[in-house]
């Protein structure tokens, strides 16, 4: 039409149909192409959860395939960490350097020296690499740790299974959400929307408890305001009244629960029991005292949460990204169990991992049996903390303590821990002292940057993989995430990527990877399913039922277990966990916040999504931060100004939102900001909240805890 | 102003957006863009210049904490009939570049008619119209995510939501194909519509008594399609620019900020 215009090309119209891995939900999509080119992606009708629609990151996924971050063949740093400076180099050499370097280190008897972060440790990708540690003798496999690994530790305590939480939302009709954003990315994003949809229609009542006027909580029929980080607290407490007034199901609690009355331990001590701690620590009056939130509205909520058909109390903060205190997840798992509605319908269910990936046991040498038989190097499952799995957010302080880093070469896939770490500051000086880092990143990102060698996997839209179990979900699904285009650069699949590594390293370690390439080892893993998953793609069970109660639990006593000895030394009550900074110096506290319209994980938000941010939360290269109108009035701050907001962890300049939808004495910033101006449509705007709030570490689990940090806010 | 050519019924496409469903997650808007080939910058946040052509507004009740409120508004071209398709932007465009179809009621904007006087931007009550106050750039490699179903536009011209006219284009010629002359009620739906994870946008004909669109709003034809169905209404109703997206809200304070008025206005008016 016009010659300085594109004209886009017509041809013949089809559709792939894929699973999305941009967010954290993995929506079922549909992608429209004409000919070789993908144009158009829509959510792919009858997905299990997403059914049609998809979230609006993953809507706009064509932006990183055909973007300018996706990293175009092998690179190698020739420049300072950090700086951006790269060379080219083909798969073979960049496979023989890491294979050589690995060797020295292994011959050295040093393979725990090894480590790999993941987003994931469900499927055959992460399998395969928890495989080559395992082989070449290494036990420091890292998970970045979200709400469903608090989940799983409070089944493994509450119920004694290994298992991951479903949420029968569909059928709920009262749902209690403290804290979760369930319109803001908690769970499966788009299954949420759904599940929402439903609760309109039948009448449900929703409930959202969180300190600032989220899009959950404004959708929600009521919203409590309350003082940030206390909701674990508002769990006991309207338990508390559940159970003075007798309103609990006795029948699940008598006869399926254990540690609800007190009883006498072995060592011959008696214990209080749940109910006793409950009613002795958590009145109401008490729990309004630190809640703010008022009595009669306790009273009021614990006495329609109980009386509702399917009530449902939800954990875990805004989209989920930090694990949060294991009390606050007992607590309302607690209050789930009162209401006798676990693996019940409308209720909390442990759904089993998922175990279709059974690969014959590796044959291990010397060397990979004496590093595997040193303590992590997280300190997960050692004895200070023996229920973690991994303990990414203590690694930083670690390495930086250390003369010299205990990791030595680090692999890192689907994970961006130089962005979503808490104390970015702090995890960059620690992966800055990490002597080898392979990065697996199909675009350049944070993490990759601080890389010496970037391997890139192909995009999200040119590669196979499995995609189990879909956060939250409450029935069994393996999705197929499947190449809608070929890939478009000098990129191999990171399966495959490790196959050839573990063939250039020889020996035992090449022995363990007996497949051809990654397609195969897929095939192969899947079998029988294999077919199915093709044809449909996906594998859903959505007959599956929980185990009934009477053979549901593994507990020592077989019981649902309100106390757990693994706490038993807090056993004043749940405290808060604290937050870091002094009350004098920073009369504040500041909490991340999430939204749709911005990533907050691993993935950058694309062009089309940051298009939709509000001008009052980024405007130009400046991020805001939103106070309540009083609040802000009293440091002296009024709509749009340059604000000061500092934290134990830093100082940063912002600009000054005034609410009235947010509780006073609270700052809250946005989540997804702030990443390296690796492009400009996105990078270097606004600033990276994990940069200002540090990791608190849970007693218990060792996780991370911090909801927010202590912050002060001056007029700039 | 476009007379109906075909022997079929005339067909009211419309809209009617539940904003109780509406989350604002943002769905809508990338769906949109994605389908549209609207173009970015790499600044965005001056959003007089940031094309939208699906906005997502967010309204507030006003009440300080803790009665605060806010609802979310999507806002797309409200492809307005006015009285018999003079609608407010159709009306004073010199060069036809914008009309309103009694076919399909749908406004349309044809680019190479365009030539960027913007009379239409300024007589719009709703700011959907866009200017392109610059030629689009795509990133290297980013022209390839492309639809050849709807024109690039370029700099000095104005555009806007089209209501993915190019899928009624694409769902009649395969219907004509298949010998027939009507489509389906889901056969032509927007993408936005098709998007919404909340299911809040509904689309079809207002016409057709079938359609969940009429059985939603009940439009009065007799009186420029005005709402008839309790907590339905249109923006700014007293203009009379008879917009074919309609609201659904079960608060008043949503309702009443659809017909916003400056303080004191009206009052004046009836001194007259």
């Amino acid at each position: 039409m016009w010659p300085w215009t594109p004209v886009p090309k017509n041809g013949e119209a089809n559709v792939v149909n894929s699973v999305s891995t941009l967010c954290g939900g993995c929506c079922g999509i549909s992608v429209r192409k004409i000919d070789n080119r993908a144009v158009k992606i829509e959510g792919m009708p009858g997905y299990p959860g997403s059914d049609g629609k998809a979230c609006p990151l993953c809507l706009s996924g064509l932006q990183k395939l055909y973007g300018p971050t996706a990293v175009s063949s092998p690179l190698k740093r020739v420049g300072e960490r950090g700086q951006g400076k790269w060379k080219k180099i083909s798969w073979d050499a960049a496979i023989a350097e890491i294979a050589e370097k690995l060797g020295r280190m292994r011959e050295d008897g040093r393979p725990q020296g090894l480590a790999c972060i993941m987003d994931r440790e469900c499927g055959t990708v992460p399998a395969l690499f928890q495989r080559f540690l395992q082989v070449y003798g290494s036990p420091n496999f890292m998970k970045t740790a979200s709400v469903d690994d608090a989940y799983e530790l409070t089944l493994k305590l509450m119920h004694g299974v290994a298992a991951r939480p479903g949420f029968d939302l569909e059928s709920a009709d009262y749902v209690l959400s403290l804290g979760s954003g369930i319109l803001d990315g908690w769970g499966s994003t788009v299954r949420m929307f759904r599940a929402r949809a439903r609760w309109q229609e039948n009448n449900a009542k929703v409930v959202q408890v969180e300190p600032r006027l989220s899009n959950s909580a404004a959708k929600a029929d009521q919203w409590i305001p309350i003082e940030a980080g206390t909701e674990g607290v508002l769990a006991l407490g309207i338990a508390h009244v559940i159970i003075k007034e007798g309103l609990y199901n006795k029948a699940f609690v008598d006869e399926f629960g254990v540690g609800f009355e007190d009883w006498v331990g072995k060592d011959g001590k008696k214990h209080d029991g749940f109910k006793t701690i409950v009613l002795k620590h958590y009145s109401p009056s008490t729990v309004a005292g630190i809640t703010r939130v008022d009595p009669d509205i306790i009273t009021e909520t614990a006495k329609a949460f109980a009386a509702a058909s399917y009530p449902l109390a939800l954990c875990g903060r805004g989209e989920g990204r930090t694990p949060g205190a294991l009390h606050d997840f007992m607590a309302v798992h607690a209050l789930n169990a009162l209401v006798g509605n676990v693996n019940e319908k409308g209720g909390v269910w442990a759904v089993p991992l998922p175990d279709y990936v059974q690969w014959p046991e590796a044959k291990l040498d010397m060397a990979a049996e004496r590093g595997l038989a040193t303590d992590r190097v997280d300190g997960a499952g050692t004895e200070r903390y023996p229920l973690a799995k991994s303990l990414l957010t203590r690694l930083p302080e670690i390495i930086n303590a250390a003369e010299e880093s205990p990791v030595e070469a680090l692999f890192v896939s689907g994970a961006n821990p130089c962005y979503t770490l808490p104390d970015t500051a702090v995890a960059k000086a620690a992966f800055s002292k990490i002597p080898f880092i392979v990065s697996f990143a199909s675009h350049m990102d944070e993490t990759a940057m601080m890389a010496d060698l970037v391997l890139p996997d192909h995009g999200h839209l040119e590669r196979y993989e499995d995609i189990p179990a879909p956060s939250g979900m409450n029935t069994p699904v393996i999705g197929l995430c499947r190449p809608v285009v070929a890939p478009q650069r000098n990129t191999r699949h990171v399966g495959d990527a490790v196959l050839m590594i573990a063939k250039a390293m020889g020996g035992l370690v090449a022995e363990a990877f007996s497949w051809e390439s990654y397609q195969d080892c897929l095939e192969k893993t899947l079998g029988d399913n294999w077919e199915p998953l093709l044809d449909a793609g996906f594998i859903h069970n959505p007959k599956f039922t929980p185990d009934a109660w009477a053979k549901a639990f593994q507990t020592p006593s077989g019981k649902f277990a309100f106390m757990s000895d693994a706490c038993s030394y807090e056993a004043e009550g749940a405290p808060i966990a604290e937050i870091e900074g002094k009350a004098d110096a920073y009369p504040l506290t500041l909490i991340p916040y999430d939204s749709l319209r911005l990533a907050g994980g691993p993935v950058t938000t694309t062009p089309f999504v940051i298009k939709t941010v509000e001008d009052n939360v980024l405007k130009g290269k400046d991020i805001f931060v939103e106070v309540n109108r009083k609040t802000g009035g009293k440091c002296g701050l009024a709509e749009g100004v340059y604000a000061h907001l500092s934290t134990p962890k830093g100082t940063v300049k912002v600009r000054v939102h005034m609410s009235d939808g947010i509780v006073p004495g609270v700052v809250a910033m946005p989540r997804g900001l702030g990443h390296a101006e690796i492009e400009s449509y996105v990078g270097g705007k606004g600033i990276n909240v994990n940069e200002l709030i540090g990791p608190v570490e849970d007693p218990v689990s060792g996780m991370d805890a911090a909801w927010g940090i202590r912050a002060n806010l001056t007029i700039a | 102003m476009k007379q109906s050519q075909g022997h079929n019924r005339p067909k009211k496409y419309g809209m009617v957006i539940d904003l109780d469903k509406c989350t604002g997650c943002g769905s809508c808007m990338v769906a949109c863009m994605a389908e549209n080939n609207v173009p970015f910058k790499k600044d965005e946040t001056n959003k007089r210049d940031s094309i939208t052509w699906m906005k997502v507004y967010k309204l507030t009740n006003g009440k300080p904490f803790p009665e605060n409120d806010v609802c979310y508004l999507p806002r797309p071209c409200m492809h307005c009939e006015g009285h018999h398709g003079h609608s407010p932007c159709v009306s004073v465009c010199p060069a036809t570049a914008t009309d309103y179809s009694t076919d399909t009621g749908i406004v349309s904007q044809i680019y190479t008619r365009c030539f960027g006087c913007r009379y239409c931007m300024a007589a719009c009550p709703y700011h959907a119209r866009y200017f392109n106050w610059w030629d689009p750039v795509w990133p290297a490699g980013m022209e390839q995510m492309l639809s050849p179903d709807v024109s690039v536009r370029m700099r000095g011209i104005v555009e806007k939501c089209s209501f993915c006219f190019h899928r009624y284009q694409r769902a009649m010629d395969k219907a004509h194909l298949e010998g027939r002359h009507e489509l389906a009620e889901d056969e032509y739906q927007t993408s936005c519509t098709q998007a919404c994870p909340s299911g809040a946008i509904t689309f079809g004909d207002l016409n057709n008594p079938e359609h969940k669109v009429h059985q939603m709003v009940k439009p009065d034809n007799a009186h420029g399609g005005r709402p008839q169905a309790p907590n339905a209404f249109r923006l700014l109703e007293r203009l009379g620019t008879n917009p074919k997206v309609y609201y659904l809200s079960t608060r008043e304070w949503v309702r009443k900020a659809g017909d916003n008025s400056i303080k004191g206005e009206g009052k004046a008016h009836a001194k007259h």
